[in-house]
């Protein structure tokens, strides 16, 4: 992996309301490091508009402008109008928001502003789940995983969507896969987007201890396995470009490796984790034949 | 400059005299030629104005509210489905002291599909903390957006300025459109303490709890309540720099009638033309154009409804299950009086049907014959 500065700023402070483990912290916490001071951050209904705590404290070291669960990317397009207006052309509005309000409910709104190529960063925190109302399913939740709406019993059926291959085939300028396991890579990948003009997106997978059902010193680990096991390839689509980054390369372990140590996936029997598998194979195959094209 | 224009162009008028910075919007019937007219006058350059032309009502309200919190001006327009559709981000805008301008051009609700004038559809949104400024011509339309942002920007409030469709939308009307230079003298830059600055982190919109949340509530009801007083004055002094101006509440007509006829929007123009001909005939009845419904302007209501024995309302809207809205609010505005004339409640013109002068006079001659209402609710012109 590409080694790259970590810059020693802080901008996430003391004090925020995160769960311990929380992946979603740690990828703030880097990824305001690599945006840096010039940043405002908009937040659609998320775990992140509780994590920087109430009225009247905030333990972000940036603007922040909470946003209607639906409107992350049309808040954003208005914030950066204005910012552009006022002069501040270099002061950058990065979108933060999770599955929910990326997958679900804000992909319209989203998929306007890519349409219009509105000079935003998305970032799509994404931790499977509705995991601030409870560990909810969202269309990214993966297929057989437990949550509340889908018990173990009836386990939901269908895969996650696709997001990153939406994003790009908006063919928006930049599209990439990262997570806080890789620092180095994630702040890479961050300070390229903050260099880019138009629409950029950025697919953050986050572990809940929670809501993954896992001890919480195991979110960094899952994030890594994740990679290895290539449920979650590292990669980034450049103008239509794709580049998978060499430990997505590398011999992947088997799915089981991830899956066993989540209790959200507990209850599968041998042939689920094959299915799983085999839906893993599959996805990694449509990615390798995207990037040889 | 006096030019012969429809209401929808009397508002993009309103819009680029306003030198708004950003307009968001999309496109449904009867606002279409809003927004249209906008492309034009911001394609032309005559309108420096960034026009956000995004994918839905809810994004076009919540790109407002983002370059509102950014610092600048904002307008946006809809009707009906629309305005239902931006219901969430109304409160957003109200509860975020956000002084944005919308223009609703009021259309039913469906089903069944109906494009057709009715203000259900804004009068549905009163509760969401919006002034709500109801006109009635295309002169006033104008004014109003006008008069808007300067309320608005005043108090930290959204307002939502609303004409009748097809009646006022798509008709023409001599309308006289100010010069630049005038407007610049009565609308200032827009500048707001509020502004988002990068340099000072801080949050907007977060989590309030219970320890606050009911203070911050408080605090916009009392900016609610200086409306009424924000707004005469703001009215005055559009009333000297160009010599019109628009009343919270008009009586209109013989000043001791004891008869009161009640309106809002544009029937109210067919309702002082009935109201002449039938004070010519000898009958006793007057008028009262009720232009701010948001908030309520109870004591300029009761003022001049003072001496007045029966007062009879149209309502081009209904909450269903209760009756017409206008009436409602008399009502309870009328309640704690001593005197309290009976609200006749009359409903006529959904979805569109022509409330003609033959039916305003039915209600008035209604209301001069009983002393008191049959029922709460009083259909005009049912097909039975």
């Amino acid at each position: 992996m590409k080694r790259v500065e970590l810059p020693e700023r802080e901008l996430l402070g003391r004090g925020h309301l995160a769960c311990a483990g929380c992946g979603a912290a740690v990828s703030m916490r880097l990824t305001l490091k690599a945006l840096g001071e010039k940043t405002v951050l908009v937040i659609p209904a998320s775990c992140w508009s509780i994590i920087p705590g109430p009225w009247p404290y905030s333990s972000l070291r940036v603007p922040v402008v909470h946003a209607g669960f639906v409107t992350g990317a049309a808040t954003a397009s208005g914030l950066r109008a204005a910012l552009v207006r006022r002069g501040l052309e270099e002061v950058l509005v990065a979108v933060w928001a999770g599955d929910g309000g990326t997958f679900d409910i804000g992909i319209q709104a989203l998929s306007g502003a890519a349409e219009r190529n509105e000079d935003i960063l998305y970032i799509c925190n994404d931790n499977e789940a509705y995991m601030n109302t409870g560990t909810q399913r969202s269309s990214a939740t993966p297929c057989f995983a437990w949550t509340t709406t889908t018990p173990t019993y009836h386990p939901k059926e269908n895969p996650k969507k696709d997001i990153l291959a939406i994003m790009a085939d908006h063919r928006i300028p930049y599209a990439a896969t990262a997570t806080m396991a890789y620092p180095h890579d994630l702040i890479r990948k961050m300070e390229k987007a903050k260099e880019r003009r138009g629409t950029r997106f950025i697919h953050l997978l986050s572990p809940c201890p929670p809501g993954w059902r896992i001890p919480s010193e195991m979110s960094v680990r899952l994030s890594r396995l994740a990679v290895r096991t290539r449920v979650f390839p590292l990669y980034e689509i450049e103008e239509g470009k794709v580049t998978i980054q060499e430990e997505s390369l590398k011999e992947p372990l088997g799915v089981e490796a991830y899956l066993k140590v989540q209790g959200r996936f507990a209850h599968l029997k041998a042939h689920e984790v094959e299915g799983f598998q085999k839906w893993v194979d599959g996805e990694w195959e449509r990615l390798m034949r995207r990037a040889r094209c | 400059m006096k030019r012969i224009i429809t209401g929808n162009q009397a508002v993009a008028y309103g819009v680029m005299l306003s030198h708004v910075d950003l307009i968001a919007a999309y496109p449904i019937t009867p606002q279409t030629t809003i927004v249209e007219e906008l492309s034009e006058l911001c394609a032309r350059g005559r309108l420096k104005a960034q026009f956000l032309k995004v994918e839905s009502e809810h994004s076009a309200l919540a790109a407002c509210i983002g370059a509102s919190t950014g610092g600048l001006r904002t307008f946006t327009a809809t009707s009906s489905h629309g305005l239902a559709y931006m219901h969430e981000m109304l409160h957003w805008a109200s509860g975020g002291r956000l002084p944005i301008v919308l223009v609703n051009v009021n259309r039913a609700l469906g089903p069944g599909w109906n494009i057709w004038n009715d203000q259900t559809d804004s009068l549905s949104q009163r509760d969401t903390g919006w002034i709500q400024l109801y006109c009635e011509k295309n002169q006033e339309v104008l004014d109003t957006i006008l008069q808007a942002y300067r309320i608005a920007e005043s108090l930290s409030l959204p307002v939502m300025v609303v004409l009748d469709a097809f009646v006022l939308s798509h008709t023409s009307e001599a309308v006289d459109i100010p010069s630049e230079e005038k407007v610049e003298g009565f609308l200032p830059p827009f500048a707001s303490p509020n502004t988002l600055d990068p340099q000072r982190p801080g949050a907007y919109s977060g989590i309030t709890p219970p320890e606050y949340y009911l203070e911050f509530r408080y605090k916009i009801q009392k900016a609610m309540e200086e409306v009424p007083e924000v707004a005469c004055t703001v009215n005055q002094e559009f009333k000297n720099r160009f010599g019109r101006g628009y009343d919270l509440v008009e009586r209109y007509g013989k000043k001791e009638a004891r008869v009161l006829l009640v309106t809002s929007g544009a029937v109210t123009s067919t309702a002082r033309w009935v109201i002449r001909r039938m004070t010519e005939e000898g009958k006793d009845v007057g008028g009262l154009k009720v232009k701010m419904i948001r908030p309520f302007p109870c004591e300029e209501i009761k003022e001049a409804i003072r001496g007045v024995e029966k007062v009879a309302v149209i309502d081009r809207n209904l909450s269903l299950g209760v009756g017409g809205i206008l009436a409602q609010e008399l009502r309870a505005c009328l309640y704690h009086q001593e005197k309290k004339p009976p609200v006749f409640g009359f409903v006529a013109g959904l979805g569109g049907r022509d409330i003609t002068p033959e039916v305003i006079e039915e209600a008035i001659e209604y209301t001069l014959r009983r002393s008191r209402p049959e029922s709460d609710l009083l259909w005009l012109g049912l097909k039975r």
